[in-house]
Formats: structure tokens, sequence, C-alpha cells
């Protein structure tokens, strides 16, 4: 079976800001896989180019198989993207831009039956037909996302589909997501919300200045990056040199350290006996793709700067 | 393929889709599209017939009024097929929304011919309505009608093309306002259609004969009264080969994905 995404060594520069350095990935059919980065990391010009809007310096993207740039329109017909920007068209309502989007992909009347399926299933049924421009901006968002589905596209990008959106919505959103993955779509979303990718993506890559830093199943990442945090409250104390490396961060008193293994307490709290520093209280805490995110993010800059 | 619900084959219901979402774009505000430049080409010819009819001798038997109306009728369809072509551009670009049309496998080529044919059938429409309006008040008759046909398409086909290149060239506003006020303008109405260029001193006659607009107004206008300034074989091959040079430029643009595919 063919990938649904396979990307190998995009490089894209704009003038001399190096947007991508050589990324290389590959998203299995039927996957869902979240692209986390901080702003600036190169998510967007990566999906941008795998959409066919922006065109890659070096490298290439195929889509199940078909190149974006040298077999384009096979590429787009399989893949539907959710712009970033609010965009929308101020001349049409919801259910004609639907049927405008889905013509252009050569479907007709005979997808009509799905365009309604996804005006339930994105709770747009009742607004189908108000003018885009009457739409308040959470509507405008589910018509948005509407629009990457009309062609029922077996791969669907979204790129930051929950930015400014509400709770409601985005359990909505993520419910109708879901069930599509369920039937075999392949998903991709980058997202800030790093929660949103804990729960609901099975493998998550991690982009840091145009390159993946990291790539691996949601619960390897977590096991293997962050373990458990231990936080120690000590007060004005001065630590043993010994565990000076687990430690993460301090503040007032309370010191964090990042263990990768449960056996490592035993190490900080012989070396705190020894050191004859009483802990005052102690907290053990499961880490969250946000530390991983955390220490990868810091990690790499750190080693950069 | 054939999809058998309206026998549309699928790989033409892309491109028929985009024409379709263009022709309501505008018709849908046909008040300001279509009404509009058909009130002010009714304007410009009620004040000029009135001063100038009695003033001005343009052909042999052919009064100012009537003389005036193809001129008109012309100078609207160029305007608006222009009108068309680069307002729809210029204004999904800023809207953003022209990504939805990005996205999809739409060849350049169908892309193409989508805002080519709404731009003439906008231009076609409005030059029709002043015709049928006009023709209550004017004395006016079609005497070679594939004359007139062939400048309109052609003209609309030309116009839509440059609409096209300054959409995709501009990005803002006040860059296609400048398209419009130092290009379109001065061209249309330095073309002939309020005189004849017989009545210029010879510098200006030569000078217009450099303005594409100028052969478009002479052709249609000889659709009317078997007389020009040029032969119309002339400036059909002109209009002809500028819509052929303008459209492979424009496909050029589209193909490479000039400051539409970053």
């Amino acid at each position: 079976m063919k990938p649904a995404i396979q990307i190998n060594g995009i490089h894209k520069s704009f003038g001399s800001l190096q947007a991508l350095n050589g990324v290389d990935l590959t998203i299995a059919q039927g996957e869902f896989f979240a692209l986390l980065g901080p702003n600036g990391a190169g998510k967007s010009t990566l999906i941008s180019i795998l959409a066919g809007l922006i065109k890659p310096s070096a490298g290439d993207i195929s889509v199940m198989g078909f190149d974006v740039v040298n077999q384009y329109q096979q590429a787009r017909q399989l893949l539907g993207v959710v712009p970033q920007e609010l965009v929308f068209d101020p001349f049409f309502n919801v259910r004609e831009m639907l049927r405008f989007q889905a013509g252009y992909f050569g479907r007709g009347p005979e997808n009509d039956a799905w365009v309604d399926e996804i005006l339930e299933g994105l709770g747009l049924a009742d607004k189908a037909h108000v003018n885009m421009r009457k739409l308040s901006g959470g509507m405008k968002r589910r018509a948005l996302i509407a629009q990457a589905l009309a062609h029922k596209p077996p791969v669907i990008v979204l790129d930051e589909p929950t930015a400014g959106v509400d709770v409601e919505l985005r359990q909505l959103m993520w419910g109708f997501i879901k069930k599509l993955n369920y039937e075999g779509h392949t998903i991709v979303l980058t997202t800030h919300y790093l929660e949103e990718a804990e729960t609901l993506c099975s493998r998550v890559g991690m982009m840091k200045q145009g390159e993946i830093v990291a790539l691996d199943s949601t619960a390897n990442l977590l096991n293997k990056f962050a373990g458990k945090q231990l936080r120690l409250t000590l007060g004005n104390v001065d630590l043993p040199t010994n565990i000076h490396s687990l430690l993460r961060s301090q503040e007032n008193g309370v010191y964090t350290f990042a263990l990768n293994d449960m056996a490592q307490i035993e190490l900080v709290l012989s070396s705190l006996r020894t050191a004859e520093i009483k802990v005052i209280d102690m907290q053990l805490n499961e880490a969250d793709l946000e530390d991983v995110f955390m220490s990868l993010v810091g990690m790499s800059s750190g080693s950069r700067s | 393929m054939i999809n058998n619900s309206n026998l549309i084959p699928n790989s033409f219901r892309g491109p028929w889709t985009l024409l379709k979402k263009e022709l309501l774009r505008f018709w849908r505000v046909a008040f300001q599209t279509v009404a509009a430049p058909v009130i002010t080409a009714l304007l410009y010819l009620l004040i000029f017939s009135h001063a100038l009819e009695s003033h001005v001798h343009v052909y042999d038997g052919v009064p100012y009024t009537s003389f005036l109306v193809p001129g008109l009728i012309m100078m609207s369809v160029l305007q608006n097929a222009f009108a068309n072509s680069s307002s729809s551009l210029i204004q999904s670009k800023v809207m953003g929304n022209l990504v939805f049309v990005l996205l999809t496998p739409l060849t350049h080529l169908q892309f193409f011919i989508a805002f080519l044919f709404a731009a003439i059938i906008r231009g076609l429409v409005v030059g029709l309505g002043i015709y049928l309006v006009a023709m209550w008040f004017v004395d006016i008759h079609v005497t070679n009608f594939w004359m007139v046909f062939a400048f309109a398409l052609l003209g609309s086909a030309l116009l839509g093309t440059f609409g096209i290149i300054a959409g995709i060239w501009a990005d803002r506003f006040d860059q296609m306002a400048a398209f419009q006020n130092f290009i379109i303008m001065p061209l249309s109405f330095l073309s002939g259609v309020f005189y004849s260029i017989h009545s210029l001193p010879p510098f200006w006659q030569k000078l217009s004969q450099l303005n594409p607009f100028f052969y478009m107004i002479d052709g249609f206008r000889y659709g009317f009264f078997g007389k020009g300034d040029v032969s119309p074989l002339i400036s059909l091959s002109i209009v002809g080969a500028s819509f052929l040079v303008l459209a492979m430029i424009t496909l050029k643009m589209l193909k490479s994905g000039y400051k539409l595919r970053a």
C-alpha cells in the first residue's frame, strides 16, 4: 500500500531565509498524525508545498504515490487541505460553496448526499443557505473545513484548525474528523494545542527551524523524552552536583527533575539524604507532550545558538 | 467518463464549475455589473449626440448619433470584459479565497478558459444591453452580423485576457485602479469612439494607429455601416494576433504560478 504522504528531502528557501531544511517524513494511509512546532518552524510551508501552493527548492512530495508537482492533478484530487487563514467567498452561501468546491474536482449532483453529510456532521445544516459573509467566525471555520472535505478526499490536512475556536465546536469537529479517520481517511493536523495532539493522534512529528526534530508514536515520545517529572520543595539549598543533569527547572525553592525511569527517584533522594537536604514536599507527575515539546525545542535551540 | 445526470463529462465539470461560479459572481450583482455600464453608455450617447450632432461630420450619410452607438457599445464591451476578470482575481487574491481554486486539480489552461469565457460573456451581455436600449432612440442597423460578432468576441477575449494579467500582477486595489485609469481609460477614449481618426491631424492619426482599441472599435463599427477608417480584415488580424500574444503570456504566467504560487 502506497503511503498517504511521502516527503523526501524537502528544502525551501525564501531569499536568504531557509524555511525548510531537508524534511523527510512518511505518513501511512489511515494514520491520525500531528505535526507540531513553534511559529516559524516551517509547518505551514511544508503543508503549502504538499498542497501545491508553494514550490519546493529541492526534494519531492507525493500523495498516495502521485508527485505533487509532476502529477498535481491526481495528487490534489486525493488531498483536502483546510487553510489556516479564515478565508471565504462573500458572493455565495454555504451549500453553493460546497457544490462549487466539489465541482472543481469533477464531482456533480451525485455528490450532494455527501455535502449533506458534511453539513450535518459539522453542525452547518441550518446555515446551508446563509451567505458566507453573514456567518460568525466559528461558523466560517466550520465552512472552511467543510470545503476541504467537499470532494471526499482520502487524505485530509488541517492546518491549525482549532485556532480561536470554542470548546463546543472543537469537540464537534474532532468527533466528525475522528469518524472520518475511523472510516479510513488519513488525517494530518498541525496544532498549537498539544493536548489535542496527545488525545487524537497516534503519531507525532515535531518541527523546529525547518527540520523534524522528533518523530515517533505519541506513547513512545512521552516515554522516551519526558518520562516523569519529580517536583521537590527543598528551600534554598545547594544541590549535590551528581543530580544537576536531571534538573529541569528551579523556582522559589521548588526543584523539578526530569526522570527517564523510576530508578532515578532513588538516586535523587539518596543524593539529597547524603547532602543532608530535607525534602519539604514531593510530587510525581506524568509528563505530557508539552514537556516533550519543551525539552526538544529547548534542547535543539540550545545546541544551535 | 460521462455522468448520466446531466451529460457533462467529468473532465469538463471542473472548468465548467469555475465558469459557472464566475458568471454567477457578476450576475448576482448585475445592477452594478450590467445595468450600471448600460446607463453610463446611454448618458454618453445622450450628452454627446446632443452637443455634437450638428457640429461633427463623420461618414457621408451617417448621422453622428448613429456613428456614436457602435463605438460606445464596443468601448463598454471592452471595459467590462477587462473589469470582470481583473476585479474577480484581485478580490479573490485580497480576500484570500483564490486558494479554493488553487487547491483543485484544475489546470492552468482550464483556469484561463473559465476566466476568459466569463469575461467574454459579461462583455457581450453589457454590449447587447446597450444595443437593445439604444435601438429605441437611434436609427441603427447591423449590416454585417459576423463582423460585429467577430470583433465583439475577439475584443472581449483580448480585454478579458488583459484583465487576467492585471489581476495576477496587481497585489492591491490601488494598483488595479492604476491599470484602469492609466491604461484602459486613455486607450478606450483615444480609440475613435467619439470621432473618426480621419478628422485628426496626421501625427495623431499615426499615433491612434498604434492603439489596439482603435482597430476593435473601427472593425466593430464596420459591421454596422460597411465602412471604417481601415480595412476590417487588417483590424481583425491585428486584434486576433494581439489576443494570441496576450493569451500566450497569460498561460505562461499561470503555468509558472507567477504571483499565485510562491
